[in-house]
């Protein structure tokens, strides 16, 4: 196909385009930056003419250039005759034209600088830490209600949420506790060996599982696995107006969507951890009778004798904790998630991140705790 | 730009089903080339889903999709791209791409397909969507205009690449009656002016009437088409009940 050719006669105040070749996409046009040049660069033109008898075919690429002549022309008061243009060209011109611009509807692209860059980080951090608070204490005035019974959710929701981060979690809760717990016995055995204490791997085991291993490492799975599906589940139902349904049919979002997931981790994450202590010393027990030379008998009656019921209970209440925290977090950002794909994308990876920060946080805050209550 | 009618499009003893579930059954009709041609049929008769099966989303259960005699399920992978290059397609629900504003959506086929640069490319997006009537709203995302905006972006973005064939599943619902009559008056002006070729889903009997060169009805009781020809010849001389309560509200 011939290429697009554009030829310009200037007259005393008009200019003459003439149009040959095919102006099409598919073949490329010639940039509108060039004519409107010719225009600005004329005195005193009042009108533009076309002359496209020498045309062979046209489509969207002829009318984005005249669109750009035509929009300099109506803003400069110079006349179109139109006459020398194929008829279809000028009707589809004219129903572009036919629909105003918007006013104000223009976007102006500010730019950035470092400081308020800054500045506004910091602005929206403290933002984000209130938003999380409000919401916390909303999803707590929730759980109020519900001991109230007067919490509107759906029941068969509930089971099926309890399901899915409880049994459903069982196989990755078991292979990773008990490799942690065989990991642990195994550095522990070297170092121990060496003073003939190797039966304390069971103590070491016993206990780091039961207060803490188990209860973070339920927690980062779990935040991994529940809390990042509760952000894609509920980011998506935000950006299709779900949850704006829900608020009109009367049901609190809190209620309906953020209660049943946190009461669901809540219940499950403690008997997760359970589970996690019990695999986890079995993986303990395998390197002590594999390495050690312990029978199995004498490495469960040490466990028994190491681990306290203190021990055991402050990894089931920091579970409890870091199971309240995955299922706020996740929710939190599947609910402020943005109106579009990519923001879905974010709202499950902020999910994810901050609920293991927060994780790691609490578990050392509550850590000094328990050391200064002495338990 | 009109020459004598050939075929476009043939559909030939098309079946659709979901699994089970059958749609439609014996489906036979022909688009020539240039017709403005409108799928009508109460809701939920497989209006959507038959034309899925024409992009070439859906394979037929049985049956042929010829595009100018070219079957499109028993091409291979090339020509199948090759002819899918021809088509634009607005889905009912707009199907924007909600992470790109309404320029992106519009450029990212001609970044795909065409040479030009992305200055022109954002003059050519500015151009589709002045023909929707959305100049202005070049960088807003889909969450920030309405849904009869979106409607219309949509179209604009099937339009991009001025396609051979157009494809609208109900361009006109939610739009206000002045931008459905100028949307009607860009549907026709693109068959005169390019010669395309369009499917439309659409109820609006004003649109049918005002644009339709040809139709197929089909009918959700006895999951095949009644009929299929010019809708108003399809008002004078059609004798179905059916069609006729469609074409006249129900007054006849
Ligand atoms: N993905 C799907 N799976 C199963 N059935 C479907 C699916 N999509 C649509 N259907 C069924 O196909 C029928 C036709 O749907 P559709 O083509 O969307 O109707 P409409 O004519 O209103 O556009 C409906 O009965 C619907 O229930
Ligand atoms: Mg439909």
């Amino acid at each position: 196909m011939e290429q697009a050719k554009l030829m310009v006669f200037p007259q005393q105040d008009s200019l003459l385009f003439q149009l040959s070749g095919s102006w099409m996409l598919q073949t490329g046009v010639p940039g509108a930056d060039e004519s409107l040049r010719q225009l600005r660069s004329g005195t005193a033109i009042r009108r533009v003419a076309f002359d496209a008898s020498e045309m062979r075919g046209w489509d969207s690429g002829l009318l984005t250039w005249l669109l750009a002549l035509a929009d300099y022309c109506n803003t400069h008061a110079i006349d179109i005759d139109s006459s020398g243009l194929p008829d279809g060209v000028v009707r589809l011109l004219a129903l572009a034209c036919a629909v105003p611009p918007r006013e104000g509807a223009q976007r102006s692209v500010r730019k950035k600088s470092l400081i308020s860059d800054i500045g506004n980080d910091t602005l929206d951090a403290a933002r984000i830490t209130g938003e999380f608070m409000r919401f916390f204490g909303e999803s707590v005035l929730s759980l109020l209600n519900l001991l109230r019974g007067r919490a509107v959710y759906r029941r068969s929701d509930l089971w099926l949420i309890i399901q899915d981060a409880g049994v459903r979690a069982l196989p990755i809760v078991s292979l990773v506790s008990f490799l942690v717990g065989l990991i642990l016995a195994f550095v522990g055995a070297i170092q121990l060996q060496n003073f003939g204490a190797g039966i304390y791997v069971a103590d070491l085991v016993g206990i780091a599982m039961t207060r803490e291993m188990a209860a973070i490492m339920t927690g980062i799975i779990m935040a991994g696995r529940t809390g990042a599906a509760y952000a894609a589940e509920l980011g998506s139902m935000s950006v299709n107006e779900e949850i704006d349904a829900l608020q009109t049919c009367g049901f609190s979002a809190m209620e309906f969507l953020v209660l049943p997931r946190m009461l669901a981790l809540m219940l499950m994450m403690p008997l997760l951890a359970v589970y996690a202590d019990l695999m986890g010393i079995l993986g303990g027990a395998v390197v002590a009778v594999a390495i050690l030379d312990l029978t199995w008998l004498e490495y469960f009656i040490q466990v028994t004798k190491a681990v306290s019921l203190a021990d055991f209970s402050v990894g089931i209440f920091m579970s409890m904790v870091f199971g309240i925290i995955v299922a706020v977090i996740g929710c939190l950002n599947g609910i402020k998630c943005g109106r579009n794909s990519q923001a879905v994308g974010m709202a499950t990876t902020s999910a994810v991140v901050s609920a293991i920060v927060m994780i790691v946080i609490a578990s050392a805050v509550l850590t000094v705790i328990f050391d200064v209550l002495g338990i | 730009m009109m020459t004598a009618a050939t075929a476009h499009i043939t559909v030939r003893n098309l079946t659709m089903a979901y699994g089970d579930f059958l749609i439609q059954r014996d489906l036979n009709f022909t688009i020539d080339r240039g017709d403005i041609f409108i799928i009508m049929g109460g809701s939920g008769c497989g209006k959507s889903t038959l034309m899925r099966h024409l992009v070439g989303l859906k394979a037929p259960r049985t049956g042929q999709v010829l595009y100018g005699g070219q079957s499109y399920w028993e091409s291979d992978a090339a020509q199948q791209r090759r002819l899918k290059r021809c088509f634009g397609v607005m889905y009912q629900s707009g199907a924007l791409w909600s992470a790109m504003t309404l320029t992106e959506n519009i450029a990212l086929p001609l970044e795909q397909y065409t040479d030009l640069t992305a200055q022109q490319i954002r003059r050519v997006a500015s151009l589709k969507l002045a023909l929707v009537g959305l100049r202005g709203f070049e960088d807003f995302y889909p969450a920030e205009i309405s849904g009869g905006m979106q409607k219309r972006a949509g179209i604009a973005r099937a339009m991009a690449l001025d396609p051979e064939i157009l494809f609208f599943d109900e361009p006109s619902a939610g739009l206000d009656p002045v931008s459905a009559k100028n949307l009607d008056d860009l549907i026709l002006e693109l068959r005169e002016s390019l010669g395309t070729t369009m499917v439309i889903v659409t109820h609006e009997l004003a649109s049918i009437f005002a644009i339709g060169n040809n139709s197929v009805f089909l009918d959700p009781e006895t999951k095949t088409m009644i009929t299929t020809g010019n809708p108003h010849t399809l008002l004078k001389e059609c004798a179905n009940p059916k069609v006729r309560a469609f074409l006249t509200r129900g007054a006849a």
